[in-house]
């Protein structure tokens, strides 16, 4: 199946949305970075680090479970709830401009659920979202500030994001899945 | 040991029916709630639109309230039900008031009662999930979960701990639930009490049984106190707690055997004086307020996980 | 005044199995006006209708539940008279004995006579009713025992709980030995029973239940048969349960003491560990004695197998299924037996090599006719024709639903078994053929 993005080119992209950050917001002073568990926080962290070697920031990092705040936890569904992950974010984020971080933005759910819970730790002056992967197909009235890349995908395809930190190597493949819905 | 990834049963009624990934899974959801009780906002949308029932058969303030604060924490509607005033007082039986209940269509219901084996009546009529918050002299899950979870905490494991239980043994709840989840997740436990405290097969269960406190706190990492009841003195247990705190009260001196990080435990209400020293429960080892909090973070996670599953 | 007294019957070809009559094998049975006419091989046909008895039945003398309640008057939301001789009948009783915890209690003679005719009213198995032995079974005056005695009383108990005293059950001892008349006890004692409500053991102490320790029976065996000893009286320990007991029971017939003792088929089927299965505290596993461990229970098969029990009795409990439906704390002890205990004693007993048939028939024919000197235990020419008859080898599923006692309460549901009562015999008539057994049709004679 394509891999639509190697090793390489996720690092370029993750520089090249460092650099793109540092100009729309003039600096980066009053940001945090907040990643989405589980691919949301090691690029949260990459970007940190990028920040840094393009700006000399030091932007603090957080890290954000959104299972309690789910659409869909609420149904009766078959089957056990979702693993819940601890949610930390060691800054108040009242007054910063928030980025928020994930791997793949497709329906827009996850990033719903992501943007109430953190209204929930306070009053931030701004939300930007970070992706690396985004597939189309929003369900919600949802975009994102920085891509990595667009990647036109159909329903009945599964995008999978690997990254060094969690699964050994970082790498975007496209797969179909049979008879996915 | 691999952590569960959901629990098998829709009800707790008692630590003995989770197996140790069942429980690492618990305590790994509580340590995220915990997480919540630290915002400014102290709610999460999770449990939005379930309805939660705390069916309290038995006077008890401090886990009513942690329960309702865990049930309100995860957004969920609650009801009370306490014994005073309501129809139970009027003859009505248990089974009737579930099935009472039953037709509010609740999707879980915490239960207080003080005949062992109530929640089990109740998870043979009730479609709601059901959860112990203590059920006579039999368990009190949630309680032997934080007081893991207070551990866990303090000592970083649970295996290999050497964990002390004195009091009285008999007629307590926490002790049962405490010595199946220790046991279970591989804690060296040692129970003791006067010998007419002590149930008949406890040593089955895999405890050092004794009646002297010194032996059981020595090198002890963790010391719970179980609290006794006025009471026994007249079913011929006790002569007096004048001397039921000079044999087995814990003191500063008896403690100084323990090991040096030693951490002491009570489920609370305490008898200062009785079973624990002041000294001792103010002191430095105390994580006695830890429990209070762990408390509330270990029932959002029972509540949570018990709330994902099927109702049939 | 039997339906079919004028025509004669003949029982042919099956196992008659009477050990008081030194009797084994195959024997045909003539039945003439409710009375056993004859007994013997090929005998003559002339006249009677025959029923040609399956080769693997087995004919005994009619069985007998020397420990049962049948709760009227008083408590007839529970059982009736009519409804607990129908269950006896139904499980291959003709004969119960009854117990005197009725409201009123059984301490006059006019409660005697009320059962009695309540029970001929019914016509189903043969009632013998227990007296007790102190007034309203409160443990302070002595009953009119002549007088019970005279009007159909054969032993007396203050069963539920204890002969309250030392010296009132001296008194019960010396008074009733006058009569020759057993002395029936519930052994336990009442301080260490205390507020139990399950055996103390382990399993107990793992699902939090109030325990109640084999030795709070054995003390009050003991204290009864030291009386025993001391008067020359008859005392007979009732629904046996724990290991500590049968060894007090076995010194004292040792001594020479006239004490005798009956086990309920649940404790030697059935242990504590119950009490743990499924949801757990299922109230049907509530009696009083308890279900013990694993090692009484041994005891009890011991006791069976050497001969130390001299009586097999079903302690026959029935309650309501809304007074079962409780915490376990608050349910009323005990469960209905009538029909299951021969499936139980066949299967558990005779089929695993404990006791022979002809050892099942003295534990639940010939021994409790003996100690209560009542009809029947035997079969003989002369005497009316109560006879039961089993199918050993029929299987059998209980299903609790489907039992005829007016309750329920009974922990073998679902049990599959061998061995089934095929049919029941009272006076000649007969009164029951198992239609889930084949062949037991035959017996129904029209």
């Amino acid at each position: 199946m394509p891999i639509v993005m190697d090793a390489d080119r996720v690092g370029r992209s993750l520089m090249r949305i460092a650099h793109e950050i540092l100009e729309r917001n003039r600096g980066a002073d009053k940001l945090a970075l907040i990643g989405i568990r589980a691919r949301g926080v090691p690029l949260a962290e990459r970007l940190a680090a990028n920040l840094k070697t393009a700006g000399g920031y030091d932007v603090p990092t957080g890290t954000l479970d959104i299972t309690l705040y789910r659409d869909d936890l609420m149904k009766h569904q078959v089957g056990p709830q979702p693993i819940l992950r601890r949610t930390d974010i060691p800054f108040s984020i009242d007054g910063r401009t928030i980025l928020l971080v994930d791997d793949v933005l497709y329906t827009g759910r996850t990033i719903r659920a992501a943007l109430d819970a953190l209204i929930d730790f306070g009053r931030p002056n701004a939300i930007q979202l970070v992706v690396l992967v985004d597939r189309g197909h929003r369900e919600l009235p949802i975009r994102a500030d920085y891509v990595g890349r667009n990647v036109p995908t159909s329903r009945q395809q599964s995008v999978q994001v690997r990254l060094l930190e969690i699964d050994g190597r970082d790498e975007v493949e496209v797969d179909e899945v049979e008879g996915a819905s | 040991m691999t952590v569960a990834t959901r629990l098998r049963s829709r009800h707790l009624l008692g630590i003995a029916d989770l197996d140790p990934g069942e429980i690492e899974l618990i305590l790994d959801t509580a340590v995220a709630m915990k997480e919540i009780g630290t915002r400014t906002i102290k709610k999460v949308p999770a449990l939005r639109g379930r309805t939660v029932v705390n069916l309290f058969f038995e006077a008890s303030t401090r886990t009513r309230l942690s329960f309702e604060l865990a049930e309100k924490r995860l957004s969920a509607d609650t009801m009370g039900i306490t014994t005073a005033g309501s129809s139970v007082t009027k003859g009505e039986t248990l089974a009737d008031t579930a099935r009472t209940l039953e037709a509010m269509s609740p999707d879980l219901i915490v239960i207080r009662h003080a005949a062992s084996g109530s929640p089990h009546l109740l998870s043979t009529i009730c479609k709601a999930g059901i959860v112990n918050a203590g059920d006579g002299t039999h368990e009190h899950p949630t309680q032997a979960l934080l007081d893991a979870l207070t551990m866990r905490e303090r000592k970083g494991r649970l295996a290999g701990l050497k964990v002390a239980i004195v009091g009285d043994l008999l007629h307590s709840r926490v002790l049962r639930s405490n010595v199946l989840l220790l046991t279970r997740m591989g804690a060296e436990v040692r129970a003791c009490g006067p010998a007419t405290l002590i149930p008949l097969g406890l040593k089955a269960l895999g405890v050092h049984v004794t009646t002297s406190i010194d032996e059981a706190v020595k090198d002890a990492d963790v010391v719970m106190m179980l609290r006794v009841q006025h009471e026994r003195m007249y079913g011929l247990f006790l002569p007096s707690l004048r001397e039921y705190f000079n044999l087995f009260g814990l003191t500063p001196a008896r403690l100084a055997h323990a090991a040096s990080d030693v951490i002491v435990m009570h489920p609370g209400p305490m008898n200062r004086g009785v079973e624990i020293d002041s000294a001792v429960a103010d002191g430095p080892w105390s994580v006695i307020l830890d429990q209070v909090a762990n408390g509330v973070a270990v029932r959002m996670a029972v509540l949570y996980l018990l709330a994902g599953e099927e109702l049939t | 005044m039997m339906a079919q007294a004028t025509t004669a019957h003949v029982l042919k070809g099956g196992r008659v199995v009477d050990p008081r009559a030194g009797r084994d094998g195959h024997f045909d049975i003539r039945i003439e006006n409710g009375l056993v006419a004859a007994i013997g091989k090929n005998l003559p046909l002339d006249e009677a209708r025959v029923v040609d008895v399956p080769a693997d039945f087995v004919i005994t003398p009619g069985l007998i539940d020397m420990h049962v309640h049948l709760r009227e008057p008083g408590q007839e939301h529970k059982e009736t008279i009519a409804t607990g001789t129908w269950s006896a009948v139904v499980g291959g009783f003709t004969g119960v004995a009854c117990m005197p915890n009725t409201d009123p209690v059984n301490d006059s003679a006019s409660v005697t006579q009320f059962i009695l005719k309540r029970a001929a009213d019914a016509g189903f198995a043969r009632v013998y009713p227990i007296g007790a032995v102190s007034l309203g079974s409160m443990g302070d005056q002595m009953t009119e025992m002549g007088d019970l005695r005279a009007a159909g009383c054969v032993a007396f108990t203050d069963d539920g709980k204890p002969v309250a005293t030392a010296l009132l059950m001296r008194r019960a001892l010396e008074y009733a030995g006058m009569f020759d008349v057993p002395i029936i006890e519930h052994c336990e004692d009442p301080s260490l029973k205390g507020d139990g409500v399950a055996h103390e053991g382990a399993v107990a102490a793992l699902l939090g239940l109030r325990g109640i320790p084999g030795v709070a029976e054995s003390i009050m065996a003991e204290r009864d048969i030291s009386l025993a000893e001391l008067t020359g009286g008859r005392i007979h320990v009732a629904h046996m349960s724990a290991r500590q007991t049968m060894r007090a029971v076995r010194d004292g017939k040792s001594r020479g003491v006239r004490v005798t003792c009956e086990v309920a088929p649940h404790h030697f089927t059935l242990t504590d560990e119950a009490l743990r299965e499924g949801a757990g505290y299922n109230t049907n596993l509530k009696m009083n004695p308890p279900l013990r461990e694993e090692a009484d229970r041994l005891a009890m098969i011991e006791g069976l197998r050497d001969g130390s029990v001299d009586i097999i009795s079903t302690d026959h409990a029935p309650h309501h299924a809304d007074e079962k439906a409780l915490e376990f704390d608050r349910a009323p002890f005990g469960i209905v037996g009538l029909e299951t205990c021969v499936p139980l004693c066949l299967d558990r007993l005779v089929h695993a090599g404990v006791i022979s048939l002809s050892r099942f028939v003295e534990l639940l024919s010939s021994n409790p006719a003996s100690l209560l000197k009542i009809l029947g235990g035997t079969i003989s020419v002369g005497a009316p024709a109560d006879l039961t008859v089993l199918a050993p080898d029929a299987p059998v599923t209980i299903r609790t639903a489907t039992l005829v006692s007016k309750s329920k309460n009974s922990p073998f549901d679902g049990w599959s078994l061998r061995g089934a009562t095929a049919a029941t015999i009272v006076g000649g008539r007969v009164l029951y053929a198992n239609p889930a057994v084949t062949d037991a049709a035959r017996f129904v004679i029209t």
